[in-house]
């Protein structure tokens, strides 16, 4: 057998570079070609689907908006149009939003726990690390390409999912600031999908085992969905207002749905807070438009009469207007854990002993 | 140039330690056999060297001082670690182009060229290779990145001896034309015995023995003799190993360079490295020190024999 | 050097008895100790299921006791307490409702995939399925298992799930056939659990790799779950809730036995 051999080339400089980008870029796609193809594959499909039935539902929409949303206003023909558009477009979407709700944890945990936790589980890491390209090169610029992928895929994903929605805005009464919409709309979805990856990637390299890693992904996620809910509340975006005469009994499709109140009170003479009885019978007594919801998502009207003079009736709530601010504050946090949650990924992968 | 140094090396797993108190150099221009039983400290030796694992006491640098992990070592160093890993789903081209991507130096030319001797397909999976194929194409890999030192952990084992043989004509030829060094660890000590110069011997996580092929082979004896005057001489000699039988006793010993010459009954013969190293392996707790070689640093305080 | 013999007699394969095919219950060890992570983690969620919707559901059946009680029905108080359990206690149980639909696909995509997939992956099916047991029975005895258990566990959580939603049939009008509480009520819940497992079984034996099973198994799942909501129901031959119950548990169960003896005959045929 014969050995070709070149003869050997001068010592190089062994000064650190910068990542060479569109080397780790190929590395990226050919390592993670299954989930580079997959991801948009299926996001295609779903696109798909959701363009031919947003065209229907948007459709059927333009035909109701002519009608009231109030049920006692309706003509026949209006009542039946609304029928039908309930019972067989907003089942499909419903179903739709909540699973949608479900697709950032998804992409981030599919694409993210494997991404270094493989190379660790199967021993292909004792190649990877000991080439000439440090390991926690490698690790950011597999994070930062894959990462950035999923955030624009997801980003074009959630705009097609926002149009496709905005029909059921009105006749279910909900807003973009209602859970579910709000998340799923805006730059917080693509924020989403990127913390569930770092999540993922980061277990991933916590636990080095794939599929423990993203059942604890999905777990974490959820803990986090669930503190956003609660925390989206004390956003520094509410105003406090005494005008009430704002929120319309049932709103016109340009303005769809109500506000997000979140809480509400009574002041008697001189500012005091009123008392539980009289405060009730504001709130909830009889009247036009009675009843108030108490720190509810999609919000309901609030009393519109009965208020004795003297009395004032005060509501705590966020308007749409204040949407976008919302949306750069929870895209703002949900960056900044994905960001510390890379580092520490990067972290991991530098002093991880083997 | 040293291409390997230990001091005090160590690795702890839990409570047990895979390696203790490992202080050994490594010259360039050797090809270096490590040997030892299972369980002994080879690879974790090896993946120390390479980078992969972080000591739990002690350092490990290479390539002339640059610790183990850095980019220049890592630039420099070549590993090939057990069972010889590579992407099952990648193809053998992709391996190259991956290969290339990830280090400043890498003869493309060279590695399609020494695929292509051997008969391994560039467009077949990495995963549908043999065995014997997929260590041919980690060693390839490593060869055409042009390192100063090829680490390889139990390269041998998968492959049949025709091409065992083969392989290890291309290590040699790799050493003759590019000055790389190697480190290779292998059960099988007889065949390394004709390529090997240095001699390195783990046993129960202690090093026992690192050294020169010439120098230890010179430096050891085979002495038979009756065994009733075996006690009286062996109490003269530094003994590695005792084999006693009724009449006659063997003494391998450790003699030094300039061994005085065998009292009469006696016979002094050369010893194989294969006696050499199972010798010390069958004798824990005697362990070749340090010698002073014209390569090695001098050690500050080492009171010659 | 000797060479020690034993007599023939204690070599004697054939005696003893050890004789015949090795028996099941040593799957049953093997299945937990391999499975450990698995098991562990759903008798967790399972705890966690039970007492959340004990905790709340105790809370929202004593809400609505006394807004029930509460008289006049139109005084402001009673209205205050409508609005509360209409808005706060009707959100809790919605999430809880829908994160207990959910729960099944999601913990079958881990469980179902793995159990063939992961000793094709690592290769560690060379020593599993040459042990004396064999193949087939080794798999035959895992889904059993598994999927019983799991099957088990989702009936429990179904029963509890339909208490603890009753209060909400009658203020938020809805009956035993609207699509969601239909699925989480009598066998249907149990049914779709053990196809879940089975479909991600099947999946993972057909792609021999676990990650993309698992991805398999929710897309497919949600399809069929899609066309089931959307399309099948509507065929069923009566429309009232305990025959369409048994009708839809009935494919279900048709549709596993179906895909668990497709995964048999991949495993039969396995060669590598």
């Amino acid at each position: 057998m014969s050995v070709l051999t070149m003869p050997a080339q001068p010592d190089q400089d062994t000064a650190p570079r910068p990542v060479p980008w569109r080397r780790m870029a190929w590395i990226t796609w050919r390592q993670q070609r299954a989930t580079l193809i997959a991801v948009p594959a299926v996001l295609a499909a779903v696109a798909v689907f959701l363009v031919i039935f947003g065209l229907k539902a948007h459709h059927d929409y333009a035909a109701l908006v002519n009608c009231p949303l109030n049920q006692g206003q309706q003509s026949s023909a209006c009542a039946e149009l609304f029928r039908t558009f309930n019972s067989t477009d907003w089942p499909l979407a419903n179903a739709c939003s909540i699973l949608i709700g479900l697709a950032p944890v998804l992409i981030g945990a599919f694409a993210g726990a494997p991404l270094l936790a493989r190379e660790l589980e199967n021993g292909t890491y004792r190649f990877a690390w000991t080439q000439g390209l440090v390991r926690e090169r490698q690790a950011i610029a597999k994070l930062a390409l894959l990462g950035l992928t999923l955030v624009v895929l997801a980003g074009a994903f959630g705009e097609l999912f926002s149009w496709f929605f905005q029909p059921f805005l009105w006749t279910e009464q909900m807003n973009r600031l209602t859970d579910g919409v709000f998340d799923s709309s805006g730059i917080v979805f693509p924020a989403f999908t990127l913390a569930a990856f770092a999540i993922g990637a980061f277990l991933g390299m916590l636990l080095r085992r794939v599929i423990p890693a993203l059942a604890a992904t999905l777990g974490v996620y959820l803990a986090i969905r669930l503190a956003e809910w609660g925390v989206r509340k004390y956003y520094p975006v509410a105003v406090v207002t005494s005008n009430t005469k704002i929120f319309g009994q049932f709103e016109t499709p340009s303005v769809p749905g109500y506000p997000w109140i979140l809480s509400t009170w009574v002041t008697g003479p001189g500012g005091k807070p009123a008392s539980q009885s009289v405060a009730n019978q504001i709130l909830n007594g009889p009247g036009p438009g009675a009843g108030t919801s108490v720190a509810s998502g999609a919000g309901a009207p609030s009393a519109g009469g009965s208020v004795p003079p003297g009395y004032t009736e005060w509501n705590r709530w966020i308007p749409l207007s204040h949407y976008w601010p919302m949306q750069f504050i929870e895209a703002g946090w949900l960056l900044v854990l994905a960001v510390a949650l890379m580092a520490g990924t990067v972290w991991l992968v530098r002093h991880r002993a083997a | 140039m040293n291409v390997i140094e230990t001091c005090e090396l160590g690795k702890r797993y839990g409570k047990s330690w895979a390696l203790r108190d490992c202080t050994l150099t490594l010259p360039a221009g050797h090809l270096a056999a490590l040997v030892g039983p299972n369980g002994a400290g080879k690879s974790t030796l090896m993946n120390m060297a390479a980078g992969l694992t972080a000591p739990t006491s002690g350092t490990v640098t290479g390539l002339g001082g640059h610790p183990a992990g850095s980019p220049a070592a890592l630039n420099g160093v070549a590993f090939v670690a057990q069972d010889a890993p590579v992407y099952r789903n990648l193809s053998a081209g992709d391996m190259l182009h991956l290969t290339r991507n990830l280090n400043q130096r890498f003869d493309t030319a060279f590695a399609r060229a020494r695929l292509a001797d051997l008969g391994i397909p560039l467009n077949k999976k990495a995963g549908k290779l043999s065995g014997g194929q997929q260590s041919q194409l980690a060693l390839t890999l490593a060869l055409a990145r042009r390192p100063r030192l090829l680490i390889l952990d139990e390269p041998l084992a998968a492959l049949d001896p025709l091409a065992r043989q083969d392989f290890l004509a291309a290590v040699m030829t790799a050493m003759a034309d590019d000055g790389v060094s190697v480190l290779l660890s292998s059960h099988q000590v007889a065949e390394l015995e004709r390529v090997a110069d240095f001699l390195i011997v783990l046993s129960r996580a202690q090093l026992q023995v690192a050294s020169e092929v010439d120098d230890l082979l010179a430096g050891h004896r085979l002495l038979t003799g009756p065994t009733g005057e075996a006690d009286e001489y062996a109490g003269r000699l530094t003994v590695v190993q005792t084999r006693r039988g009724d009449a006659q006793t063997h003494l391998l010993a450790r003699t030094g360079e300039t061994a005085a010459p065998a009292p009469p009954g006696w016979e002094s013969h050369q010893v194989s490295l294969e006696e050499v190293v199972m010798a010390y392996l069958r004798s824990p707790g005697v362990s070749e020190p340090a010698p002073l070689t014209r390569l090695q640093r001098p050690q500050p305080t080492e009171a010659t024999r | 050097m000797t060479v020690f013999t034993t007599p023939a007699s204690r070599l004697d394969r054939d005696a003893g008895p050890e004789s015949g095919p090795a028996p099941w219950s040593g799957m049953l060890w093997i299945t937990w100790r391999q499975h450990r992570g698995l098991l562990i983690t759903v008798s967790v969620v399972f705890c966690a299921a039970v007492a959340g919707l004990l905790v709340t559901g105790l809370r929202i059946h004593h809400d609505y006791a006394l807004l029930s009680a509460c008289r006049p029905a139109t005084s402001a108080a009673c209205l205050g307490m409508s609005n509360f359990f209409n808005s706060t206690d009707w959100h809790e149980g919605e999430y809880l409702h829908v994160a207990v639909q959910a729960a099944p696909v999601l913990i079958a995509m881990f469980a179902g995939p793995p159990v063939v997939a992961r000793e094709l992956e690592t290769r560690t099916y060379r020593y599993a399925w040459t042990q004396g047991i064999g193949r087939v029975r080794w798999t035959v005895a895992k889904l059993a298992l598994l999927g019983s258990l799991l099957t088990i566990l989702a009936f429990a959580i179904s029963q509890l799930l339909t208490w603890f939603f009753a209060p909400f049939m009658t203020t938020q009008q809805l009956t035993v056939l609207t699509p969601t509480v239909f699925d989480t009520s009598g066998l249907s819940y149990a049914a779709w659990t053990l196809t879940a497992f089975c479909l991600g079984a099947f999946l993972g034996t057909l792609l021999r790799r676990t990650l993309p099973a698992m991805a398999a198994t929710l897309g497919v799942y949600i399809g069929l779950a899609a066309a089931t909501w959307f399309y099948l129901r509507d065929h069923y031959p009566v429309k009232t809730f305990w025959p369409m119950q048994l009708f839809e548990a009935g494919w279900l169960l048709a549709l596993s036995a179906a895909l668990i003896a497709a995964t048999l005959w991949l495993v039969r045929r396995y060669a590598d």
